[in-house]
């Protein structure tokens, strides 16, 4: 019995729940913010250590066994992005504490906020189809709810693309959960991938894995279905952002490497091919659409878009290198775009403008904060010795080796222009003077306690940041190893289904 | 029956479709209903329609006797008309509030937030 497998679920909810009770207690609702965040971090680490000493753990729940009842599988993938989901759960809910304003708190803000981590992490943990399409769900409803908090016109404008598309999305989903099953008559992912091999019109498996890759890449914000992100990621509350922008798409991407390693990995040539496509025009598109841009946190959001794009590029080229630069650049990129989110964050607190135009002068005023802006910028670009730089580099290696020349070229420009709309925001925020009065709004008041809470998660994801890049040799064996468990579907349908895979179906 | 079950969910789709290409935001959410019912429909059907065969375990049996239809899509629909219940009913309130903010039920007047 391995209870950390459910643990990274069940204490997001439990202390969801805890706060609802507390409703009326901020202080509490606070420190079960902390509290719960804390130990989901460290049951997290938990899991993934156990993950990396014994290989797939599989918890049947309620004791059906594994085709029947639903079951929770860990791989490493899996785990890592649970301790992703831990890091960023942990970073936001301190950031929030400065942050959250007393109106977003009266509205429900923490146990959200709890509900948005449960969903996420459910979604990585799940070994059944339609549980992860509840999981998405429960992730979807939360993120709905914090993206309006506070209810102003841009945030409404933005919620009604980001639940239409969305819904859309899971309705995608729904359908090709169902057809699906009509056409092997389980939910068990392993089980499926099992069956779907003897199913004799392969055409109508393709068909079907086009259905996910569309349902997927709406989540994920892949070329041509990302307008949603750009609409809507730059007006929630900053905290809301960073955690959707750390953890949201990222869930898409997972899910896009869970079913075409696992299930759809019989005709690379056609679905693949596709996949590739897709991943070239989504870095391209997403950095484009950023150079275009002079609001901080709009910026950031084309590139959540444009780096996604090489997540799917790992994916598609489906070499072990690539995939392990797939891998990587998950890592990496969850940990950098949070963090550039929450410094966005800071600039507005110092400033009150999210606006280019209207910020300036950070160099010289906060020199402290200017390094912090540019560890993860630079990371992001891909600068060595950065996290970035590896996490590219394996992924353009992997390309190369597979002789897939149009997309690497498109990566390493994509790479330049990053550069660019990087520095574009390090001259205008940080080099620049500030602008003469009357451009420039009121400063807001800054309390040295909450610019504390504040800086304190960017620190740490900032070392993160640092560590991966100057000492990757851990990440790399640990992204290695998933690699080889995804390109091993066997072992994860063994691990799931147990002896019985001998006899046959 | 299948036939004319699949004709049903053709022309919800097309409705629903229809309905969300529309430019108020009233008529989007009517679309978004429209096909998560056709979504619902359409698991039921493929799943295979088993008539007058319910799966019920005779008494003294330890499994049913012969065909029976089932169960699991009928759980699985189940589970998605309470989500999309709750999905659907913040979609109702979404759009009461923004026209209480933004005073249009025009898509074409929400494009702040666009470029």
């Amino acid at each position: 019995m391995n209870p950390e497998i459910a643990l990274p679920i069940l204490i997001p909810l439990m202390s969801g729940a805890v706060s609802l009770v507390f409703w009326r207690s901020r202080p509490m609702q606070r420190l079960v913010a902390v509290g719960g965040t804390v130990a989901l971090l460290l049951t997290s680490v938990w899991l993934l250590a156990s993950v990396s000493r014994e290989g797939i753990l599989v918890m049947h729940m309620g004791g059906w066994p594994a085709p029947f009842g639903i079951s929770l599988v860990a791989d490493l993938l899996g785990a890592i992005m649970v301790v992703l989901t831990g890091i960023i759960g942990f970073a936001v809910a301190l950031y929030s504490l400065a942050t959250a304003g007393r109106g977003h708190e009266a509205y429900g803000y923490f146990p959200l906020m709890h509900l948005l981590l449960a969903g996420v992490a459910g979604a990585f943990l799940t070994g059944d189809i339609f549980n992860l399409y509840v999981w998405f769900e429960v992730m979807l409803v939360a993120s709905f709810a914090l993206l309006i908090l506070g209810s102003e016109k841009p945030q409404m404008e933005g919620a009604i693309k980001y639940v239409t598309l969305n819904l859309l999305s899971s309705v995608i989903f729904l359908i090709a959960v169902g057809l699906l099953y009509g056409m092997v008559g389980t939910l068990n992912m392993a089980d499926i991938a099992r069956r779907l091999v003897m199913v004799e019109e392969q055409d109508m498996v393709d068909a079907l894995a086009m259905m996910f890759m569309v349902a997927f890449g709406i989540k994920a914000a892949a070329f041509p279905l990302f307008f949603w992100l750009p609409a809507s990621y730059h007006t929630p509350p900053v905290a809301v952002s960073a955690l959707f922008a750390g953890l949201l798409t990222k869930v898409g991407v997972y899910a896009l490497f869970r079913v075409f390693t696992l299930i759809f990995h019989h005709s690379p040539g056609y679905t693949h091919e596709i996949l590739l496509w897709g991943a070239g025009l989504t870095m391209l598109s997403g950095v484009l659409g950023a150079a275009a841009q002079f609001e901080f946190r709009r910026i950031l959001s084309f590139h959540i878009v444009s780096q996604i794009g090489y997540m799917i590029l790992g994916l598609a080229l489906f070499t072990p290198l690539a995939i392990v630069g797939g891998v990587f650049y998950i890592i990496h990129h969850i940990i950098v775009k949070t963090n550039l989110f929450l410094v966005s964050g800071i600039v507005h607190r110092l400033r009150g403008s999210y606006q280019l135009k209207r910020l300036g002068g950070f160099y010289r005023s906060h020199p402290w904060l200017a390094l912090l802006f540019l560890i993860p910028a630079l990371s992001l670009a891909g600068i060595p010795p950065l996290s970035g730089f590896f996490a590219k580099f394996i992924v353009i290696r992997a390309s190369i080796e597979a002789e897939a020349y149009g997309v690497t070229t498109i990566a390493l420009l994509v790479g330049l222009l990053t550069l660019y709309s990087m520095i574009k925001i390090w001259a205008e925020v940080f080099w620049k003077s500030v602008p003469p009065e009357g451009d420039v709004d009121p400063y807001p008041e800054v309390r040295q306690r909450e610019l504390w809470l504040m800086v304190a998660p960017v620190v740490g994801l900032a070392l993160c940041t640092l560590f991966i890049g100057l000492y990757p040799a851990p990440i790399h064996a640990l992204a290695e190893a998933s690699a080889a468990q995804l390109l091993d579907p066997q072992s994860y349908i063994r691990a799931v289904l147990g002896a019985q895979v001998e006899g046959g179906p | 029956m299948e036939p004319l079950l699949a004709v049903a969910i053709g022309i919800l789709f097309a409705a629903a479709i229809y309905m969300m290409l529309r430019r108020s935001i009233v008529k989007l959410v009517i679309g978004l209903m429209l096909l998560s019912n056709a979504a619902n429909l359409l698991i039921f059907a493929t799943a295979g329609m088993t008539r007058g065969a319910p799966p019920l375990v005779p008494q003294g049996l330890t499994a049913p006797e012969g065909a029976v239809a089932d169960p699991l899509p009928q759980a699985l629909v189940l589970t998605a008309i309470v989500i999309a219940f709750g999905v659907l009913s913040f979609a109702v309130v979404l759009v009461r509030r923004a026209w209480e903010v933004v005073r249009a039920d025009d898509l074409d007047k929400m494009k702040d937030t666009d470029t």
